[in-house]
C-alpha cells in the first residue's frame, strides 16, 4: 500500500509548491538527482510542515534529518528540559544545552544546520486542550511520544483531521515502528484499540533503552516522513516493522485496519480528544490496591526501632546495582505472583521502587493473587529515601 | 508438538527474562495455557479476567495477526513463529 497524505502537503495545499532558489537547488542536489524526487519532490519538501511530537530519543535523529532535506516547516513538540541523562542518545543536543528547555535548544542546533527551514517550537505538554488546535498546523505528525496519553491522542487527533502519523516506539533494544493513518489504512487503536490500564503497561518503568536504538528507528521515521511528502513510495502503511538490535534481526508484521476500531471504525466511540491518565501509575490509588502508605521517616523509624518490616525491593537487577537498598528482599516485579510464597503474612511488608508507583501496582498483583498480609508501600520510592537518610541521590 | 513463542523485551520480566519459550498446543490459546502455566505473573498482562486477548497485546503467527481471524483458536504447528507485541510507549525514563 502506499501512503500518501490526503492532498498535497504545505500550508498552501492545493497551491503549487514554493520554487527553490539557487542554492537552495545546490544544497539539495542529491535529492534532485533522485528520479522519485526531482525538483518537485523537493518542492513539496519545501511546502511540508511536519510535527515532530516528542524532542527525545527518536524526535532527535527525526527532527535533524527532516531540517537536512529541507522540510519548510519543522515543529517542535516537548515540555521537557535537557538533562544529562538524555545525551546518550538524544544527539540534538550537547552538554551545554543541559538545563535548557529541549525545544529551544533542539531549535538552535537544527537552525545552525540549515537556516532556510522554519522550526516552531511547542515547549508544552500536549493535551487534549491544545492537541487539536497545534496538529491543525501540520500536514504529517510524527509521534516520538515517551508515553501512552501522548500516543493514543496524537492518534485520535490525526483520525479526525485526517493526518497520517508516522509512528515509532522503542523498550531498552527493541523498536517498532510504522505509518497510521494513511488513506484507507490502519491506525493506532486498529493494532492498539485501548491503553493498558494502570499496573498493566508492560513497558512502564525500568528505564534503559541503548542510546543508538532510537537513532534507528527515529531516522526511519524521517525515511518515511519524506517518502509520504514526495509521493508515490512504498510507505509502513499496513506493516508494523520491528527491530532487535541485540540480535539485528528486522521483523514484520501485518497491520490491518480494523473495521470496529474505537475511533477511525464504522461505529466509532472516541469522537473528541481525551486526557488519558494512569497509564504508568498516576491512576490506581492505593487503598484500591490493597496498600497502605509509608513515608520514609516512618520506615526509617521502624526499621531502626523495630517491629522491623520485611523490605521488599521490586527493581530489577540494574537498578538496585545503580541505588541498593541495605537489607532488603529482592523480587522483581515480574516474579511476585511466583514467589508469593516466601512472604510472611504474618509480619508487615514494605514495597519500594524507584518512585513509588510500580509498587502500588505490585501490591495489587499479589492482593488480585490471593495475597492476605499487611501490604505497605513507600511513599516516594527509593528518591524519596535517598533524600531522607542523605548521601547521594539515585543516580537513574 | 513443540512452538517456539517469541516474548518481546517489555513482557521478558515476566518470563524469567527468556526471549523464546517452546510449549505444546495445537492452538494460540494452548500455547498460551502453557506458558501462564510455566510463568503466572505473565497472565493478567495478556489476558483480561475473561480469558480474552488484551487490547494492547497482539499474538501474531506466521506475521499474521489472529485479531482478524481465529484469534485464540488459531492452529499452530512446528516450524511458524508465534509472536507477542504489545503496545511501548516509547521513551526511555525510569517511571516508576
Amino acid at each position: 500500500m502506499t501512503g500518501a497524505p490526503d492532498g498535497p502537503p504545505g500550508p498552501g495545499a492545493g497551491k503549487a509548491p514554493p520554487e527553490l532558489s539557487d542554492r537552495e537547488k545546490r544544497r539539495y542536489s542529491r535529492h534532485i538527482l533522485l528520479p522519485q524526487v526531482g525538483l518537485e519532490g523537493q518542492r513539496k519538501l519545501k511546502a511540508a510542515r511536519v510535527l515532530v511530537v516528542g524532542t527525545g530519543g527518536l524526535g532527535a535523529p527525526l527532527s535533524l534529518y527532516l531540517a537536512a532535506a529541507g522540510v519548510g516547516l519543522v515543529g517542535l513538540l516537548d515540555f521537557d528540559l535537557v538533562e544529562d541523562s538524555n545525551l546518550q542518545r538524544q544527539i540534538v543536543f550537547g552538554s551545554r544545552d543541559v538545563g535548557r528547555p529541549k525545544t529551544a535548544a533542539a531549535r538552535d542546533r537544527l537552525l545552525g544546520l540549515n537556516p532556510d527551514v522554519e522550526i516552531k517550537t511547542h515547549q508544552v505538554r500536549l493535551e487534549a486542550k491544545n492537541a487539536e488546535k497545534i496538529i491543525s498546523g501540520y500536514d504529517i505528525v510524527c509521534d516520538g511520544a515517551d508515553n501512552f496519553p501522548t500516543r493514543y491522542l496524537v492518534n485520535d487527533v490525526c483520525v479526525f483531521q485526517k493526518k497520517p502519523v508516522v509512528h515509532a516506539s522503542i523498550y531498552q533494544f527493541e523498536g517498532q515502528a510504522t505509518v497510521f493513518g494513511a488513506p484507507g489504512g490502519p491506525c493506532y487503536r486498529c493494532l492498539y484499540p485501548a491503553p493498558p490500564p494502570p499496573g498493566l503497561a508492560p513497558s512502564c518503568g525500568e528505564g534503559g533503552v541503548v542510546g543508538v536504538l532510537p537513532g534507528i528507528l527515529g531516522s526511519l521515521q524521517a525515511s518515511e516522513a519524506v517518502k509520504l511528502i514526495v509521493g508515490g513510495a512504498e510507505t509502513l502503511a499496513g506493516r508494523l516493522l520491528l527491530f532487535d538490535a541485540w540480535t539485528a534481526r528486522f521483523t514484520e508484521v501485518a497491520v490491518d485496519k480494523d473495521p470496529a476500531c474505537p475511533v477511525c471504525g464504522g461505529n466509532p466511540v472516541v469522537t473528541e480528544p481525551v486526557d488519558y491518565e494512569g497509564f504508568c501509575g498516576l491512576g490506581g490509588g492505593l487503598e484500591e490496591a490493597g496498600a497502605e502508605p509509608i513515608g520514609a521517616d516512618e520506615l526509617r523509624h521502624r526499621l531502626e526501632h523495630g517491629p522491623a518490616p520485611q523490605v521488599v525491593d521490586i527493581r530489577e537487577p540494574h537498578e538496585r546495582a545503580l541505588y541498593a537498598f541495605p537489607g532488603s528482599t529482592p523480587v522483581p516485579f515480574g516474579q511476585l505472583v511466583r514467589r508469593m510464597g516466601e512472604f510472611d503474612p504474618a509480619r508487615d511488608l514494605v514495597f519500594i521502587c524507584k518512585v513509588g508507583r510500580r509498587s502500588v501496582f505490585a501490591i495489587r498483583s499479589l492482593r488480585k493473587a490471593g495475597y492476605q498480609g499487611r501490604a505497605f508501600n513507600l511513599t516516594g520510592g527509593v528518591d524519596d529515601w535517598a533524600r531522607v537518610v542523605g548521601g547521594p541521590p539515585v543516580p537513574y | 508438538m513443540t512452538v517456539k513463542l517469541s516474548i518481546p523485551a517489555a513482557l521478558r520480566g515476566f518470563a524469567d527474562g527468556r526471549a523464546q519459550v517452546e510449549l505444546e498446543g495445537a492452538t494460540l490459546g494452548d500455547l498460551l495455557d502453557g506458558l501462564v502455566g510455566l510463568h503466572p505473573d505473565m497472565g493478567p498482562h495478556l489476558l483480561d479476567e475473561n480469558g480474552a486477548p488484551r487490547g494492547y497485546v497482539n499474538f501474531f503467527v506466521d506475521g499474521k495477526n489472529v485479531k482478524g481471524g481465529l484469534g485464540l483458536g488459531t492452529p499452530v504447528g512446528p516450524g511458524q513463529s508465534v509472536a507477542l507485541v504489545p503496545a511501548i510507549a516509547g521513551g526511555s525514563r525510569g517511571d516508576g
